[in-house]
C-alpha cells in the first residue's frame, strides 16, 4: 500500500474515533477542550544568533533564531529598518514533509507569525535606522524540527521567546560590531497566537496532529494584552460570527497561560 | 582578520594539546518523529540528524530493484554562523557535502536487503564552529543506528590536519581558516575502513601518514561516544526530548 493511500484511511479512521470521543466530551488525551500539552520553552538555543529560543507544545519543536544584518530600506520607507520572517518544514520533523522550497504551508506559518508580530507593532523598526539608504534588518527564522500538531502556536511562541532573548548589535561607522550590543529590543507587548480546530460542532484548542487529521478548518488568534492583533482561518469550513467572539475570549485567557512560560 | 597564532607553547587556542579533541555529546532520539534521530553537540557544533525509511522512493523511477536507494540532505540553517545571516537551502558545498556523506554510507548501509525503497538521512546544521561535515556524518550515523536501519559496522569521523607545522586532531573554525591543511575523514569503526576522506592545504607524505593514524585514533574517542548515546537510548523513559 502507498504512503499516500495509508495515510488517507489512517486519516478517516481517526476522524470517526475522534467524533465518537467528542460526543462523550472527551479527547485523544483526555485533555479538556481547552487545554494546553506540555510547554517548555529554552532561550539562548542557539549561541550564534542574536537572540533565540526553542519552543516545545507537546512534542511540536519549533527553534526561532534573531540575526541583524545590514540592509537597503524599502523605497516607501527610507527611514524604517526590516523585519523578515523566514520558515523552513526540515525535512526530518515530519514523515509527510518534502524537501524543496517552502510550500504554501510553511508561508502561510511564517507570514501568520510574522503579522502578529508586526501587526502590534511590537518592534519599533524606526529604531533601526542607521544613515541614509542604510537601515538595521532583523532577520527572524523559524526551524521546524519536530512536528505533531499546532505548528502555528508553538512558532509563535519561540518567536517571542527568541525575540525577547535578542540583543541589538553595536552598531560602528554604519557596520555592525559582531559580539558587541547596545541593549534588548524594548518590545511592547509578548505577541501569542492561540489556534483551535472545528470538528464537526466542536472546537479543540492546541490540536494534536492526529486531531488535525480530522479537522473541517482552524481559526488562528493572534493576541497581545486584552487585543487581538493577528487572526487567520484556514482550512475549507466556515464558522459563525459568535463562534469567533467566543473563541477571542478564550484565546485571551489562554496565551495568558502560554506567557507564562516567557 | 589577521592569522592568530595558532599554536603557543604546545597549546593551541582552546588550550587543547593537539591530539585532544573538543567536547563531544551525542544524544539519540531526540525527536517525535522521525523515525531515528540524534543530536551532535561538538565544541561550538549544533547538529541535528533525522532518518525516514525504508519506505516508498519517490520518485519511483529513481528505485532500484536491487537496492534500497540513499538519499542524505546536509544544510546548513541561515542562523548557524555569529556572522552574516545567509541564505536558507542547499547551494553547491552542501550538495557536494551531502554527496560525500552519502558515499561514506554506501558501504556500510545493507540497501541490497530493501530493494526499491528508499532511506532518507536528513541533518541540519544549528549551529556551526569548524567540521561541520564530520559533526553532520557522526550525528547521521547515529540517526541510522537509532532507527533500526541495519548496517555491517559504525561509522565515526573527524577532522585532522595542519597548524604552525605542527599535525593536529579535531580543527576548530580559526583552526581550519588560518591552518595548513585540514582533512576531514570518516573511518568504520570494525573493518578501519576510510569510507570518507577529504583534503586541502599542503602536506608531506609523512604528515598525511601521521594525520590517517591521529585519525584512526581520533575516530575510536568518537565512537565510544556513539555508542554510548545509543546504549542509553534503552534507558531512556520518554523519547523525544530535545535539549539544545
Amino acid at each position: 500500500m502507498g504512503e499516500e493511500t495509508k495515510t488517507k484511511i489512517l486519516r478517516e479512521v481517526r476522524k470517526d474515533f475522534l467524533q465518537e470521543l467528542l460526543k462523550k466530551g472527551k479527547r485523544f488525551d483526555e485533555r479538556n477542550m481547552n487545554d494546553w500539552r506540555p510547554v517548555e520553552v529554552q532561550k539562548g538555543a542557539i549561541k550564534s544568533a542574536e537572540g533565540s529560543a526553542l519552543a516545545e507544545i507537546g512534542g511540536t519543536k519549533v527553534v526561532a533564531a534573531v540575526k541583524f544584518g545590514i540592509m537597503t530600506p524599502f523605497p516607501d520607507r527610507p527611514n524604517e529598518g526590516v523585519f523578515m520572517t523566514g520558515a523552513e518544514f526540515v525535512p526530518f520533523a515530519s514523515p509527510g514533509f518534502e524537501t524543496g522550497p517552502p510550500g504554501e504551508d510553511a508561508i502561510e506559518f511564517a507570514r501568520v507569525v510574522d503579522r502578529g508580530i508586526r501587526s502590534a507593532e511590537v518592534i519599533d523598526v524606526s529604531k533601526f535606522f542607521i544613515e541614509e539608504g542604510k537601515v538595521l534588518g532583523l532577520f527572524l527564522d523559524l526551524w521546524v524540527l519536530d512536528y505533531c500538531g499546532n505548528l502555528m502556536d508553538t512558532g509563535s511562541l519561540a518567536a517571542c521567546a527568541a525575540l525577547l532573548d535578542a540583543k541589538v548589535p553595536k552598531i560602528e561607522d554604519g557596520n555592525i560590531v559582531r559580539g558587541e550590543y547596545v541593549g534588548g529590543l524594548d518590545m511592547k507587548y509578548k505577541p501569542l497566537t492561540t489556534s483551535f480546530i472545528k470538528v464537526g460542532n466542536h472546537f479543540l484548542m492546541d490540536p494534536s496532529r492526529d486531531e488535525e487529521y480530522a479537522k473541517d478548518m482552524t481559526l488562528t488568534i493572534g493576541s497581545v494584552e486584552g487585543k487581538v492583533a493577528s487572526i487567520q482561518k484556514s482550512g475549507d469550513a466556515g464558522l459563525s460570527k459568535d463562534n469567533v467572539l467566543e473563541l477571542v475570549d478564550v484565546a485571551f485567557e489562554k496565551s495568558d497561560e502560554l506567557r507564562k512560560y516567557l | 582578520m589577521e592569522k592568530p597564532e595558532l599554536i603557543k607553547d604546545g597549546k593551541r587556542l582552546d588550550g587543547r594539546t593537539p591530539k585532544d579533541i573538543r567536547p563531544l555529546r551525542i544524544e539519540a532520539g531526540v525527536l517525535n518523529e522521525a523515525e531515528g534521530s540524534a543530536l551532535v553537540e561538538w565544541g561550538g557544533n549544533k547538529v541535528l540528524a533525522g532518518v525516514y525509511g525504508p519506505r516508498e522512493c519517490i520518485p519511483r523511477h529513481l528505485s532500484d530493484p536491487y537496492k534500497a536507494r540513499l538519499k542524505v540532505r546536509y544544510t546548513m540553517a541561515p542562523f548557524c554562523s555569529p556572522g552574516e545571516h545567509s541564505r536558507s537551502g542547499p547551494n553547491r558545498r552542501s550538495i557536494e557535502i551531502s554527496k560525500v556523506i552519502r558515499e561514506a554510507f554506501e558501504p556500510v548501509v545493507m540497501t541490497h536487503l530493501f530493494p526499491r525503497s528508499q532511506i532518507e538521512v536528513y541533518i541540519e546544521v544549528l549551529q556551526a564552529e569548524g567540521g561541520t561535515r564530520v559533526a553532520s556524518l557522526t550525528a547521521a550515523a547515529v540517526a541510522l543506528a537509532d532507527a533500526g536501519i541495519p548496517m555491517k559496522d559504525m561509522v565515526s569521523a573527524i577532522a585532522v590536519g595542519k597548524l604552525d607545522g605542527q599535525v593536529v586532531v579535531d580543527l576548530g573554525k580559526d583552526e581550519d581558516n588560518y591552518g595548513e591543511s585540514d582533512v576531514p575523514m570518516a573511518i568504520t569503526h570494525r573493518g578501519k575502513e576510510i569510507v570518507l576522506l577529504q583534503m586541502d592545504g599542503l602536506l608531506s607524505r609523512e604528515e598525511l601518514a601521521q594525520n590517517l593514524d591521529d585519525a584512526i585514533e581520533g575516530c575510536e574517542k568518537v565512537y565510544e561516544i556513539q555508542a554510548d548515546a545509543l546504549r542509553k537510548t534503552y534507558e531512556k523513559e520518554e523519547r523525544g526530548k530535545l535539549k539544545l
